[in-house]
């Protein structure tokens, strides 16, 4: 792939946690504008990959490119640079506790984007309707269910139109009408937008929807990769065990 | 049994070291733009505003006991006209900066390791990181400058409550007026008095946003931790502070003699 086609590059990448290796020399390249699914079992290292696209973990060897830049190398002021023009739902939406919903969204608009008060009010109305919580701006995080915090930390992750959006597990909790919603505001933001999709989950059905490239983290490498159709018929069983699961997050 | 206290020594000692590297950091970052001023404004406010009311009842009550034992002693010399000066020479130069400083390390240390701590084990601070926030500056930084601030404000407000609790229980005793107690418990203190031994509070306050912020960024082991470092917190900084006191003593000595 042509390095200004590529929105993100992994290249032999090693990550260790004490004695355990989780990301043992993997290769991948993500296509700008397309969605890329990871798939994998509990603690395969979906998570640390994602985190280190985004620079929150560095790799104990190789390399990992975003956008032709290698992110361990950059310094302090170009790592935030780039991470203005990344989105990241956590797990867990990670949404900060002590601010209302509608601060939680407008916190980066506030921090980056040159906005008068209004401009920056219609942003948070508009990301909160996006994701269909435009009522509780007002509202606190605790006072949310796990689904609509989820939400919130889409809209918050979607709130500087970012041209790389990390989803770690968007559908894990929620039923499934609202897993929908999320699938198709996804959707629309890479079809509408042009946005690189990065999304680990467990959900397949999820999976197969968005993803134009699946790839399956076991054991510390990516044993396979491809489109949804091809990762079915794949030789390796964990990789098959994966596609016939109907694992809904 | 040796070999272990040694040990215990050497790991209290690194992680003295750990704490240092941490606030000299802060110390080099508060430099650094952006400066988060609005976001130092809103701690002081947070550390400072919320703690006036136990400070000035703490403050009002040591003043009383403090005047009832000082009654005590001088009346046996005959000398309890000096009572007002006595207690206000004690509160500015010693009571109050160090009871200001061990009782905020445990409303403020505790608070500060608490939120930072649960901040890190649900993901906040990486969040703050991933919308391209320097946690380090945006957290610690403004929370260690605004203890540093906050210190030396609320012990001037801890002295005056204490001076004022003394007058109260003056009056219930002698009926001593209002400005005859003040004229007299402010006519033996100069500012080489307050001025250093309030000052000291900056490195107190130093202290307790470091080390805090220090154990709420290295939280781990979900809301355990998150205890463990609120607790940490208090009972670390106040051994920190009631030891570094006997060094910044020592020194106020040196350069006030007098």
């Amino acid at each position: 792939m042509p390095a200004e086609d590529c929105a993100v590059r992994f290249e032999k990448v090693t990550k260790r946690f004490g004695s355990q290796t989780v990301l043992d020399g993997v290769s991948f390249e993500v296509r700008q504008g397309s969605a890329f699914c990871l798939l994998g079992r509990s603690g395969t290292g979906k998570s640390v990959t994602l985190k280190h696209i985004i620079g929150l973990m560095k790799p104990d060897s190789g390399r990992v490119r975003v956008e032709g830049q290698d992110v361990s190398a950059l310094s302090r002021r170009d790592l935030s640079r780039l991470r203005t023009r990344m989105g990241f739902l956590f797990q867990n939406a990670a949404l900060f506790d002590s601010i209302s919903v509608g601060d939680n969204v407008a916190f980066p608009i506030r921090r980056h984007a040159k906005l008068a008060v209004s401009d920056v009010r219609d942003r948070v109305r508009q990301k909160l309707e996006e994701v269909g919580l435009e009522r509780e701006a007002g509202k606190m995080p605790s006072e949310l269910s796990g689904g609509m915090r989820k939400r919130v930390g889409l809209a918050r992750a979607m709130a500087l139109d970012p041209s790389i959006l990390l989803v770690d597990e968007p559908s894990a909790g929620l039923d499934p009408i609202t897993a929908g919603e999320i699938d198709s505001l996804l959707s629309q933001l890479k079809s509408n937008r042009g946005t690189t999709l990065i999304i680990v989950t467990h959900n397949i059905p999820s999976a197969r929807r968005l993803g134009d490239e699946l790839a399956v983290l076991h054991g510390g490498h990516l044993i396979a990769r491809g489109p949804a159709q091809e990762l079915e018929t794949s030789d390796h069983e964990v990789v098959r065990g994966f596609m016939r699961s109907e694992g809904g997050g | 049994m040796i070999e272990r206290v040694g040990l215990l020594v050497a790991a209290f000692l690194g992680w003295i070291g750990e704490v240092s590297v941490f606030g000299g950091r802060a110390l080099r970052e508060a430099w650094r733009r952006p400066l988060e001023l609005d976001e130092v404004a809103r701690q002081v406010f947070e550390i400072g505003w919320r703690s006036i009311p136990l400070i000035v009842a703490s403050g009002f009550a040591i003043g009383v006991v403090l005047s009832l034992h000082t009654r005590a002693s001088l009346e046996r010399f005959g000398a309890e006209a000096m009572i007002p000066a006595g207690l206000a020479i004690a509160l500015v130069r010693e009571t109050g900066p160090l009871t200001a400083g061990l009782l905020l390390s445990g409303r403020v240390g505790a608070g500060i390791g608490a939120e930072l701590g649960a901040m890190k084990v649900t993901e906040q601070i990486d969040a703050l990181e991933a919308t391209a926030v320097d946690s380090f500056k945006f957290l610690a930084v403004t929370r260690i400058l605004a203890c540093m601030i906050a210190l030396p404000l609320l012990t001037t407000v801890m002295d005056f409550s204490g001076i004022v609790g003394g007058y109260v229980a003056e009056t219930a005793v002698t009926g001593i007026s209002f400005w005859l107690y003040f004229d007299r418990a402010f006519s033996h203190l100069q500012f080489s008095d307050f001025i250093p031994a309030t000052l000291k509070t900056v490195v107190f306050g130093f202290i307790i946003g470091t080390v805090a912020s220090y154990l709420g960024f290295t939280t781990e082991r979900g809301t355990e931790g998150v205890g463990r470092a609120s607790t940490r917190s208090v009972v670390l900084a106040s051994i920190l502070i009631i030891a570094i006191n006997v060094v910044l003593v020592k020194l106020i000595f040196f350069f006030y003699p007098d």
